[in-house]
C-alpha cells in the first residue's frame, strides 16, 4: 500500500531468482475472506492488493519471504510455501 | 550414501553451528539449504553477542567476518515532534573479548559453512526440503527434490516459520501475537563518515534503538547497527498489531518515515541502499515455544522460537548458535545409547535449561508480557520528551519552578498508571 513506486525502487535493489510457479497462493474461494485484507497492509513487500471486485489479489514477484502473510492471515486462506530451492530473493548482505 | 548420521534443515546459525559440531566428532552430517548458498535467505538487525557462545566453539569465531564491535549503546524515545536519546559507551566495551559484534548475514554464514566444510560436513544450497518422512511414529529422514534421504536424526533448523517442524507435528503454525516483523535497509556509507558520524574511532560500533512514534505507538521499535562500510536500518513492529482488523499499519511507510525523522536522516545522508530486505522474528518467549524434540527429531535456533526481546537487548542469533551445539550434544548422546527416541532425545531440553538459553527464557518469561504494554509505545516516549521540552523552555517572562514543571506533565492518575507499570517492569 505504501507509494509503490518506492517500494518497488527498494525491491529493485535485491537480487531476485525467477520463481516458477507462484509459491503462495490465495486459496480458492477465500479472495474476499477479511483475513487477507491483513496482508495488502503489513506485506513489507506490497504484494496484496484489493481488486475492484473487492477481492485480494497477490503477486508473488519481489516476494522476501518472510511469512508475515503466512502468520498475520493464516494457512486457512493461504496456501504458502516456500519457493523451490535456488529460486526467489538472494540476500548479499542479510 | 544412501543413509546420514544426520540430516539439518537450514544453513543459518542453528543449523551451521550444530554441523560443525557433529563434523567435527566424526559424524556423516547433510545441511540442506534453499538459498543459493547459506546465508542467502538468511537476516538480522543485527548484532550478534560473542560472549554466551565462545566457549561452545572455542577459537572459531577470531577469524569470522565480523563487521564492528558495539561500544556505544543507544536508546532514543521518539515522540512526534521531539526525542530524548540516551547513548552508554564504557571502557569495557572497548576491551577485549569484545561482547558483541554488528555482523550481515550472507557474508557470516557463508563463512561458517565453509568452517563446516572443512571439519567434513556435507551443504548442499539450492535444495528445499518438501517433507519429513514419517516411519512408525518416527522421523526418520525428509524428501528433497524428489529425493528421499534417511537419517538418524533430523534437526529442523529452518527459522521462525519452521515448516518442517509443523509437519513433523512438534507445533502448530506461530501466533500473529507471538511474532513481529523486521523489515531493514542495508544502506552504503563511507567509514569514516560512519565513525565522525557515531563518535567511532577504528573498528567501534554504535548499536541504537528507537521506540514510540516510529512504530505509531504500537509495539515495535526502531533499530540501527554500524557495519564496516554500511548501517543496517530497520524496524520491528507486532504482526498482532501491525495487522489489526480496521487499524492495520502500512509497514513499509513506517519505514520511509522513520528515515525522514530529524534524528535519523543527517546519519545516513549521503547513503546508498544497497538492499531492502523483511524477516519474521519469534517474540512469544517461553510461553510460545513449542516442543523442542520429538522421536528422530530436534528443532533449533528460530525455529524452536530462540529469540528473547528483553527491550534493552533483542537477541537470537547466539541462542540459535548455542542450541545448534546443545542438539549435536544431544545427538552424540543419543548415539551412545543407540536409540533415537523422543525421551532419549529430550536430553536436548535438559541441556538447553543448564545452559544460558533457556535459563534466560525462564528469567525473562514474563518480559514478552511486560513489554507489550501499550504505553511504552504510545505514551511514554511523548510524556518524557514533553517533560523534557518544558524543562529546557525559556520563554518570554518568569520560568516556573522545575518541580511544577515536571509535575504539570504527572497527574495523579498519570503517576499511578507510571507507578503500576513499573511494578510490572519489576518482573523482568
Amino acid at each position: 500500500m505504501s507509494d509503490s513506486m518506492d517500494l518497488k525502487a527498494k525491491l529493485g535493489l535485491d537480487v531476485f531468482k525467477p520463481v516458477g510457479d507462484p509459491h503462495i497462493r490465495i486459496r480458492p474461494g477465500m479472495e474476499k475472506d477479511p483475513r487477507l485484507k491483513r496482508a495488502v497492509s503489513v506485506c513489507p513487500a506490497g504484494l496484496y492488493s484489493e481488486n475492484e471486485r473487492g477481492e485480494i489479489v497477490l503477486d508473488t514477484d519481489g516476494c522476501l519471504e518472510c511469512g508475515t502473510c503466512r502468520l498475520a492471515c493464516g494457512v486457512e486462506v493461504l496456501d504458502w510455501n516456500y519457493p523451490e530451492g535456488g529460486t526467489g530473493v538472494q540476500f548479499r548482505f542479510g | 550414501m544412501d543413509k546420514f548420521d544426520v540430516i539439518i534443515a537450514g544453513a543459518g546459525l542453528a543449523g551451521l553451528g550444530a554441523a560443525y559440531t557433529l563434523a567435527g566428532k566424526g559424524l556423516a552430517v547433510l545441511v540442506l539449504e534453499r538459498g543459493d548458498y547459506p546465508g542467502a535467505k538468511n537476516v538480522t538487525g543485527g548484532r550478534l553477542y560473542l560472549n554466551p557462545v565462545r566457549r561452545l566453539f572455542p577459537g572459531l569465531f577470531e577469524e569470522a567476518p565480523l563487521e564492528r564491535f558495539i561500544t556505544h549503546e543507544g536508546v532514543s524515545l521518539l515522540a512526534k515532534d521531539r526525542s530524548v536519546n540516551i547513548v552508554y559507551s564504557g571502557n569495557e566495551l572497548r576491551e577485549q573479548p569484545h561482547q558483541s559484534y554488528s555482523i550481515l548475514r550472507a557474508k557470516f554464514d557463508r563463512w561458517l559453512a565453509e568452517k563446516v566444510e572443512e571439519k567434513g560436513g556435507m551443504i548442499i544450497s539450492k535444495t528445499r526440503i518438501d517433507d519429513v518422512i514419517k516411519e512408525s511414529g518416527r522421523i526418520t529422514g525428509v524428501v528433497a527434490g524428489g529425493d528421499e534421504l534417511r537419517a538418524d536424526v533430523v534437526i529442523a533448523c529452518d527459522g521462525v516459520l519452521s515448516i518442517l517442524s509443523e509437519k513433523a507435528g512438534l507445533r502448530t503454525p506461530g501466533a500473529p501475537h507471538d511474532n513481529a516483523l523486521g523489515i531493514k535497509e542495508v544502506i552504503a556509507l563511507d567509514s569514516g563518515l560512519i565513525n565522525d558520524r557515531f563518535n567511532l574511532e577504528g573498528n567501534e560500533g554504535a548499536a541504537r534503538l528507537f521506540v514510540g512514534e516510529v512504530t505509531r505507538g504500537k509495539f515495535g521499535g526502531g533499530f540501527l547497527y554500524t557495519n564496516k562500510e554500511s548501517v543496517s536500518l530497520g524496524i520491528v513492529v507486532g504482526i498482532e498489531d501491525a495487522a489489526a482488523d480496521g487499524h492495520a499499519i502500512d509497514v513499509p511507510a513506517l519505514l520511509d518515515e522513520f528515515k525522514g525523522r530529524p534524528e535519523i536522516a543527517p546519519l545516513i545522508r549521503g547513503g546508498n541502499t544497497v538492499e531492502y530486505s523483511a524477516h519474521v522474528i519469534p517474540e512469544g518467549g517461553l510461553k510460545a515455544m513449542g516442543n523442542l524434540y520429538g522421536n528422530g527429531i530436534l528443532a533449533a535456533g528460530d525455529a524452536a522460537g530462540l529469540a528473547l526481546n528483553i527491550g534493552f537487548t533483542v537477541r537470537g542469533m547466539e541462542y540459535a548458535l548455542a542450541s545448534g551445539y546443545f542438539a549435536a550434544q544431544a545427538v552424540l548422546n543419543a548415539r551412545e545409547a543407540g536409540k533415537f527416541d523422543a525421551e532419549t532425545l529430550s536430553v536436548y531440553r535438559k541441556l538447553l535449561e543448564k545452559s544460558f538459553v533457556l535459563q534466560d527464557f525462564r528469567n525473562f518469561r514474563e518480559t514478552p508480557a511486560v513489554i507489550g504494554n501499550p504505553r511504552f509505545f504510545n505514551r511514554y516516549p511523548e510524556l518524557t520528551g514533553n517533560i523534557m521540552k518544558d524543562l529546557y523552555a525559556v520563554s518570554d517572562g518568569p520560568k516556573q519552578r522545575l518541580y511544577q514543571t515536571i509535575r504539570k506533565h504527572l497527574p495523579l492518575g498519570e503517576v499511578w498508571a507510571l507507578f503500576k507499570d513499573l511494578k510490572e517492569v519489576m518482573k523482568i
